[in-house]
């Protein structure tokens, strides 16, 4: 086959991958957020997603929390700088790997069920008779879950910052010999309100690209079982590389000096 | 049959009139050019083959897919490039019962039933409940189904709550799309008489699409047969047997030999 073809039509494919996107973001911004509102879908999707991920959240950040407090340890006690330790992970977690591995574990929790809920709802036929219910499915199911995306996340990584701190003072006091009150002293006086708005600020952009990513995948699903798998793969993979370079831009753009 | 295709549209006369619909997905043309009458409070049946439109046709007249061409005319009203506000007022004139239910499996059946109320309407939940078990009686549905999920109910059980749902806002359009496909015979005929007993009771208009020719026998008052993106044939369901029409002698014999030819791909 002529590989010119061939590239054309990835090319094309692409173009019109992008476009789709773009129709959909925009019937989502004006029909999914302007009224009328469903408060109900709202605080049902606010459950799901934030208060059904804590454990996972919670378990997420505690292990990250203690294993940057042993591997930073390392590296600083080559500088005779081990007591940087509290107040490097501290920033580590509420700056970047708080918001980002949140986001990244919401990705796969999140995207992929909105997705394949969607995606069925599609396939069976569901979004069509919501339409015949005078719904919009983009009011009664995008909107929803955009908004609950945005508010919940940063809340869900608000906690994971407690939790990962928390993770690494377990560990600092417990296997590095850390003093429990100088550990806590560094990690409060060295961390700015700054390091952890700036991570709350990207985690509510990560949520509204999760949710994006769950519905527009879902809404162009078809094909039956298969198609809805597809979907739910595209969401999760499409969320998480989305979520890593909007994190690049984000932090080069906004949060770099 | 007092009034004649295309003439009129007091109370008694033209409801639906569908003139030059065309639509195409792509490079496949799936209607080319269809028109279509349908008297008020008639049930009439479009029968044809597998792929040949039919679902395309329902979904445009009730708006789910937007025609590339031609006239929707509802109530006098040119409806086919309605959007946004009036289209979701024009919704409310319509009631459609789904081939497969397309119940909403988070809702429970009485939420199902009631969701155009609650949602579309604004209808205090209490209330809705109220209307929605009186829809599920008119059905044969026991009150005690009304708490269960669609996924407990057998494919009869949810055609009832899908039909059930499909008049709640007691609509003047009801469409079927291909009500008894994947029902036993029996559940078939049950399915059919409800449909014609309820269609009556509420008043409304019927279109309904299948391939099942006891279905067509049971519910049609007219019957039009689509072939290759138009309509080829439409009369009476009395003169159904002899229409004059090849194609329609062979779809209603299920011969395989005729003038239709089974195409392969959708």
């Amino acid at each position: 086959m002529n590989p010119l073809a061939h590239i054309g039509r990835a090319v094309l494919h692409l173009l019109a991958e992008i476009g789709r996107l773009a129709l959909f973001l925009r019937d989502a911004l004006v029909i999914g957020l302007l009224p009328r509102y469903y408060p109900r879908q709202l605080l049902v999707q606010m459950l799901r997603m934030g208060y059904h991920s804590l454990p996972v959240i919670g378990l997420t950040a505690f292990f990250t929390g203690g294993v940057l407090a042993l591997q930073i340890y390392i590296g600083s006690s080559r500088f005779n700088a081990e007591n940087l330790v509290s107040s490097i992970v501290a920033l580590g977690i509420a700056r970047e790997l708080g918001p980002v591995l949140a986001g990244l574990m919401m990705a796969g929790r999140v995207s992929a069920a909105i997705a394949a809920e969607i995606g069925t709802m599609k396939v069976t036929e569901q979004l069509d008779a919501l339409r015949t219910l005078a719904t919009h499915p983009m009011k009664y199911l995008v909107g929803p879950r955009l908004l609950a995306g945005v508010i919940t996340l940063p809340l869900l990584v608000l906690v994971a910052d407690i939790i990962g701190i928390m993770g690494g003072f377990v560990v600092g006091t417990q296997k590095l010999g850390f003093n429990a009150g100088s550990y806590l002293a560094n990690t409060v006086n060295f961390l700015k309100l700054e390091d952890v708005t700036s991570g709350l600020i990207k985690a509510a952009v990560f949520g509204f690209i999760i949710a994006l990513m769950g519905c527009y995948h879902g809404f162009h699903s078809r094909g039956g079982a298969q198609g809805v798998g597809r979907a739910t793969t595209n969401a999760v993979v499409s969320a998480s590389i989305l979520i890593l370079a909007a994190n690049y831009v984000l932090t080069a753009t906004l949060f770099a000096d | 049959m007092q009034t004649p295709a295309g003439q009129g549209d007091a109370a008694s006369g033209i409801h639906i009139s569908v003139r030059g619909l065309k639509k195409r997905f792509g490079p496949k043309v799936v209607l080319d050019g269809v028109d279509l009458d349908v008297r008020r409070r008639s049930s009439l049946v479009i029968i044809g083959g597998s792929g040949t439109g039919k679902s395309v046709l329902i979904k445009c007249i009730i708006g789910l897919l937007a025609a590339d061409s031609g006239e929707i005319v509802i109530d006098g009203e040119d409806t086919a490039r309605l959007q946004g506000r009036a289209r979701e007022a024009l919704m409310a004139k319509f009631g459609m019962l789904f081939q497969g239910a397309a119940l909403f499996d988070s809702l429970p059946v009485w939420e199902n039933v009631a969701f155009g109320l609650i949602q579309g309407r604004g209808m205090a939940r209490r209330k809705a409940r109220e209307v929605a078990l009186e829809k599920l009686a008119q059905v044969g549905l026991p009150e005690q189904v009304a708490d269960l999920y669609p996924a407990e109910l057998s494919g009869g059980m949810q055609k009832r709550v899908g039909l059930a749902r499909a008049i709640a806002h007691e609509p003047e359009i009801i469409l079927f799309d291909e009500p008894t496909t994947g029902l036993d015979p029996i559940m078939a005929a049950v399915i059919d008489e409800l449909i014609v007993r309820t269609v009556r009771q509420v008043g409304a208009t019927a279109i309904t699409i299948t391939h099942d020719m006891n279905s067509v026998r049971r519910i049609a008052d007219e019957v039009a047969m689509i072939h290759q993106g138009r309509i080829i044939w439409h009369g009476p369901v009395e003169r159904l047997e002899n229409s004059g029409n090849a194609y329609v002698d062979q779809f209603i014999h299920g011969r395989a030999e005729g003038p239709i030819r089974m195409a392969v791909r959708r």
